[in-house]
């Protein structure tokens, strides 16, 4: 009898630990306990919080544009996380390929070419793509050839892009103005808004349409079928003939560039130029995102957008009850580590 | 050229290259235990924020350093003790985990500090530590003040070289540890407990984390915000990839990783004439620069980063 209902409690685990959607909705609502938790301990109703915060995210079109606004980049990184993870390649620097894209995107932005907006932005998209696949090549090329662990050389990475970043709006990029910024892309080089009265911008679609493309290259092409075997099995990946190096070298390749669009889109819609820290950690978010969305795209968009709307909501929650908008962090983090539990233990499906 | 290799330039440097080195170092040696029984735990970088907040926030209130150190200690050894539940008991993957602890911590050490000092300008600051001079070697010229002029941590770092070592190479939990590292299966054959040896590797880690982490706020900053570790404990990781896991060696790996950092903040104040956003990059192209150097994955603990699962 008791035997029996052990079984039966062990059985509702087994399913939560083994359902891919369930899990992760659990660790989420679990992490929202967690806020209201801490929220409890520092003397703030998590209601009134939380109310805040979902009415800043989602109450009214323009809040919901302004969470798509911060789900557009984070969706981008977490796509390009996804694609490096699959193979195992940790690549914890979409932050630094966020801003390599940026400089590229503004630089190509900034060209004097008198091309119609329907040329130069693909171009900038191009430019973005490429700097954030360069910026990521060099760790890529290290792990593979040299065994370099990519974590501390894709996150040294990212220090060293927001210096340079740095570096540019304050000498040679820096625009007319008194402040360190580089001159105002001409407009046809912004990505046009489409809802009027609000920042929703056409890289939102770009964004969403690459999800489609992630999830074609993950599960329809060779590559995708490569990345993942070399991820779940190396020596299978061997014996299969896949040269493992090449297809790390291409994933790495195709993370960095989704960071560096993020970096473009962020230059080309939201800022219009190229800004000092002009990412507020989209791309260490973007690490969340993945997991959450359990390396899947469809699951990357549901988690993007739940990132977007704890960024854009968590400064209206600091306003109205003085919660701290760090508490996103906490609960960011605590759901990488509730998920690294269970992470590539079972097989991906 | 010349100019800027003055004496004090040069006395300057070094005890900056001791301010720096030092935490790097702490944390390095226990990442290099927690290492060395197979457990990469990359949030060290967090640990060692929370362990300077606590340490920093302990010693605002109380006044009295020491009680800070105690509480950076506890603080990191809490949280290298999820990392060993994480990564041991739930054989969740290393590095993920490692990240999930870093981000956790700097959330936690962002509301923690914004709840403790509200909306500020200046960040807050505390008296610290009082450095403790050795007579006779601080008066060595050059080199005595910066080397035996300083903080008794600052000591303990450098007793802590030689403990590790030959912890590691005589003492049978050194054996057992290393054992654990290279193969947990032959060890646990062998009647070594796994679980027990990786859980306190990694609790140790985190609580010399926690140290190096209170060491930068009350010894060398004396004040706190919660930007202030900038990739410092990820350097230490990089120090023990350097160090090829052998702790001499992480002491020249700390003051190298360190002297990159040193030089910059000596040329900073200098008003070297180059541009101070290249400065500020330096210490992490130099940090790539020595990995790409010196770092071969070959010679890696046997069983580094992989969780061990008993066979039923």
């Amino acid at each position: 009898m008791e035997n029996e209902a052990n079984n039966r409690r062990r059985s509702i685990w087994a399913v939560l630990w083994d359902n891919d959607f369930l899990f992760p909705v659990v660790v989420v609502l679990a992490s929202f306990v967690l806020g209201a938790l801490l929220m409890l301990i520092s003397g703030v109703n998590p209601l009134i919080a939380y109310r805040a915060l979902f009415d800043a995210s989602f109450g009214s079109s323009n809040s919901i544009s302004e969470t798509m606004v911060k789900a557009c980049p984070l969706l981008l990184c977490g796509l390009g996380t996804i694609v490096a993870f699959r193979c195992k390649f940790w690549n914890i620097g979409a932050e630094g390929q966020i801003y390599a894209g940026g400089i590229m995107a503004a630089l190509v932005g900034a060209l004097p070419l008198h091309l119609p907006g329907l040329v130069h932005i693909p171009l900038m998209i191009l430019a973005g793509a490429v700097g954030g696949a360069l910026f990521a090549f060099i760790p890529t090329f290290l792990k593979v050839k040299l065994k370099i662990n990519e974590v501390i050389t894709t996150i040294m990475f990212n220090y060293i892009a927001i210096h340079l970043v740095g570096y540019l709006v304050h000498g040679p990029m820096k625009g007319k103005g008194f402040l360190p910024m580089s001159e105002k892309l001409p407009p046809e080089c912004c990505l046009p808004r489409l809802i009027p009265a609000t920042r929703f911008h056409l890289g939102i679609v770009i964004a969403l349409v690459t999800a489609g493309v992630v999830y074609f290259l993950i599960w329809k092409t060779v590559l995708g079928y490569r990345i993942r075997t070399v991820g779940e099995n190396l020596t299978a990946a061997r014996l299969g003939g896949i040269n493992p190096v090449s297809v790390v070298i291409w994933a790495g390749l195709i993370s960095g560039g989704l960071a560096g669009i993020a970096g473009m889109v962020e230059v080309g819609g939201i800022q219009t130029r190229l800004v000092e820290g002009f990412s507020p950690g989209y791309g260490y978010l973007a690490v969340a995102v993945g997991l959450v969305g359990q390396l899947k795209p469809l699951g990357v968009v549901l988690a993007a957008i739940l990132f977007g709307a704890l960024l854009s909501g968590s400064n209206a929650m600091q306003s109205a009850v003085g919660v701290p908008f760090t508490i996103i962090y906490v609960i960011e983090g605590f759901m990488i580590m509730a998920i690294s539990a269970r992470f590539m233990k079972r097989r991906l499906k | 050229m010349n100019e800027y290799f003055t004496m004090i330039f040069f006395t300057g440097f070094l005890s900056g290259l001791v301010r720096i080195g030092t935490p790097i170092l702490i944390v390095a040696l226990g990442e290099l235990i927690s290492q060395r029984s197979g457990v990469i735990n990359l949030g060290v970088e967090g640990i060692m924020l929370a362990g300077s907040f606590s340490g920093f926030y302990i010693c605002y209130l109380c006044n009295d350093p020491w009680l800070g150190v105690i509480a950076a200690i506890i603080t990191g050894g809490v949280l290298g003790f999820i990392m060993a539940l994480l990564s041991v008991r739930f054989r969740a993957n290393q590095i993920v985990a490692g990240i999930g602890i870093w981000i956790f911590c700097q959330g936690l050490v962002g509301f923690a500090f914004r709840r403790a000092f509200g909306i500020i300008t200046l960040p807050p600051t505390v008296v610290g530590m009082t450095d403790l001079p050795i007579p006779l070697l601080s008066r060595i010229p050059l080199i005595g003040e910066a080397f035996f002029s300083q903080s008794v941590l600052v000591y303990f770092s450098w007793v802590m070289v030689p403990v590790v070592y030959l912890f590691l190479k005589y003492t049978s939990w050194g054996l057992k540890l290393r054992s654990v590292g290279e193969d947990p299966a032959v060890a646990e054959a062998a009647g070594v407990n796994y679980m027990l040896v990786r859980h306190l590797a990694v609790i140790f880690g985190g609580a010399m984390a926690g140290l190096g982490g209170a060491f930068l706020a009350l010894n060398v900053l004396r004040f706190f915000t919660d930007d202030m570790i900038v990739g410092l404990g990820f350097m230490a990781v990089a120090v023990v990839f350097f160090s090829r896991w052998r702790p001499v060696w992480v002491l020249l790996g700390a003051f190298i990783f360190a002297a990159a950092s040193a030089l910059q903040f000596r040329l900073q104040a200098m008003n070297f004439p180059l541009n101070y956003h290249i400065l500020l990059m330096f210490p992490y192209i130099a940090t790539v620069l020595v990995l790409v150097l010196f770092v071969r994955g070959e010679e890696e603990p046997g069983a580094l980063g992989t969780a061990y699962e008993k066979e039923r």
